[in-house]
């Protein structure tokens, strides 16, 4: 079983105005204790009675389930609706559980991007050799978990083809991200092998901004939002799931569009 | 006792019943799984309200934070489906929804809405659903398929996107999941009182008569 810890632990100075939605209140920590007796009657077969009943408990595996569920419902070859130039969204929102002037300074200049785990070749890529890879540009929507949605510009290079480019064994399970700022997460394979998952460097026509992620954020437009990690500093191809930063929180690991 | 008046002794305890078995099991299932799925989903809208000045007091929703009214959400979700195809089928299938709803004519609706608001409603046989009960049960359920698809179509717009196509793309999908909760709420309201109001009504849907 993942992290238990759902609410505890949150760290107080990242309740910031723009994630405060996403953020657990204090003075409800034990969300779903209050409601065992209901999670009780609903969900009682099948739960793991050792791990010390709740309802807590209870859901985390059933949206473990559900992960199981959504890999199935997934469709490789299935691309997201693409939109005309202007269907783009005027002021894209900056969304982050930290305030944009917050957001982390990378210098491009001695950036390298850290390559690791299952992947014959682990040169570190700077930018200049980033820059130079085959790049597509596609208009998709971005959903945020919370349900809003704006429409982007997203410019860069398949994440497949990089993958390849590195000797990556596309029969691992797992691709781990890891951000500037801290935050990390991991995907499925099959969604690090959509042909709309892009390594992206340019929004619109203008090398990615801090606000959006320089120097490098992954384009996912088959995950929620909070999967397309910004600021990315290092990816490791793995058979083992590393979790991240909201979904070791409760926030459906999946989380597919 | 003759094999006729045996016969007929069952068929009398059979009508009797005015609420089988299959539907008060799924009655129930349905109204705990309805009951979490809106308690959940006002937890989600708030974290993103459709509208400006509208959001749900965060003390009546279910799940704590926006993380808990999802898995709320999306545990509840196979109850409520798996749940309303038994009953859905098995309605259709046996008859009952044509039995019961229908038709409903809409003279009848209005003739007994004047009643209902006079007081003068008639519940002598709680097995015969009067025009405004027929037009308001089968109206929640269509408003079930709505809601549920409305609802695949917000989750899954990548997977599904022919179905968000039809409500008219991801940004009208959620107002149509919206309203559509917003239906079977003012049903439940509704549905309640008049529940309350007629004690063997509930009866029936406990006991079966």
């Amino acid at each position: 079983m993942r992290k238990r810890r759902i609410i505890p632990g949150v760290d107080a100075k990242l309740l910031v105005k723009d994630a405060a939605k996403l953020m657990p209140d204090p003075a409800r920590r034990l969300f779903l204790r209050g409601a065992a007796s209901l999670g009780a009657l609903t969900f009682l077969t099948g739960c793991d009675i050792n791990d010390g009943f709740s309802a807590e408990s209870v859901l985390r595996k059933i949206s473990e389930f559900n992960d199981g569920a959504q890999a199935v419902l997934f469709n490789q070859n299935k691309l997201a609706p693409v939109y005309a130039e202007s269907d783009i969204s005027k002021d894209f929102p900056f969304n982050a559980y930290y305030t944009e002037d917050e957001a982390p300074e990378v210098d491009g200049k001695t950036y390298k991007l850290i390559v690791g785990g299952l992947v014959e070749n682990k040169k570190p890529w700077t930018l200049e050799e980033l820059y130079a890879l085959p790049q597509e540009r596609q208009i998709t929507r971005h959903i945020c978990v919370e349900g809003w949605s704006a429409i982007g510009s997203w410019t860069g290079t398949p994440l497949r083809d990089f993958l390849k480019r590195i000797g990556a064994d596309t029969r691992a399970k797992y691709v781990w991200f890891r951000c500037a700022e801290g935050y990390s997460n991991t995907i499925d394979m099959p969604t690090a092998l959509h042909p709309q998952t892009q390594m992206t460097f340019k929004y619109g026509n203008e090398i990615l901004p801090v606000k959006y992620g320089f120097p490098m954020k992954i384009r996912m437009p088959a995950k929620l939002g909070f999967k397309n990690p910004k600021h990315v500093m290092e990816m490791q191809v793995t058979n083992k799931d590393l979790g991240g930063y909201w979904e070791d929180k409760g926030y459906n690991w999946f989380s597919g569009l | 006792m003759s094999v006729q008046a045996a016969a007929g002794r069952r068929a009398g305890a059979k009508s009797a019943i005015i609420h089988p078995l299959w539907v008060r099991i799924t009655h129930w299932i349905n109204a705990v799984a309805i009951i979490i799925m809106i308690l959940s989903g006002w937890r989600i809208y708030n974290a993103s309200p459709l509208f400006e000045d509208f959001d749900f007091p965060n003390e009546i929703t279910l799940g704590g934070w926006l993380a808990g009214a999802l898995m709320w959400h999306f545990a509840a979700m196979w109850v409520l489906v798996i749940n309303g195809i038994v009953y859905v089928t098995l309605g259709l299938i046996g008859g009952r929804f044509r039995r019961k709803l229908l038709p409903i004519r809409p003279a009848d609706v209005l003739a007994e809405v004047k009643a209902a608001l006079t007081f003068k409603l008639a519940h002598e046989d709680l097995s015969v659903y009067n025009a405004v009960q027929k037009l308001l049960y089968l109206g929640v359920i269509l408003c079930g398929v709505v809601v549920v698809l409305s609802g695949l179509a917000i989750w899954k717009p990548v997977q599904l996107q022919e179905l968000t196509f039809l409500f008219g793309g991801y940004d009208i999908a959620r107002y149509v999941h919206f309203f559509a909760m917003a239906a079977i709420v003012g049903f439940l309201l509704v549905h309640v009182v008049l529940a309350l109001l007629v004690p063997k009504s509930l009866r029936a849907m406990i006991a079966g008569k």
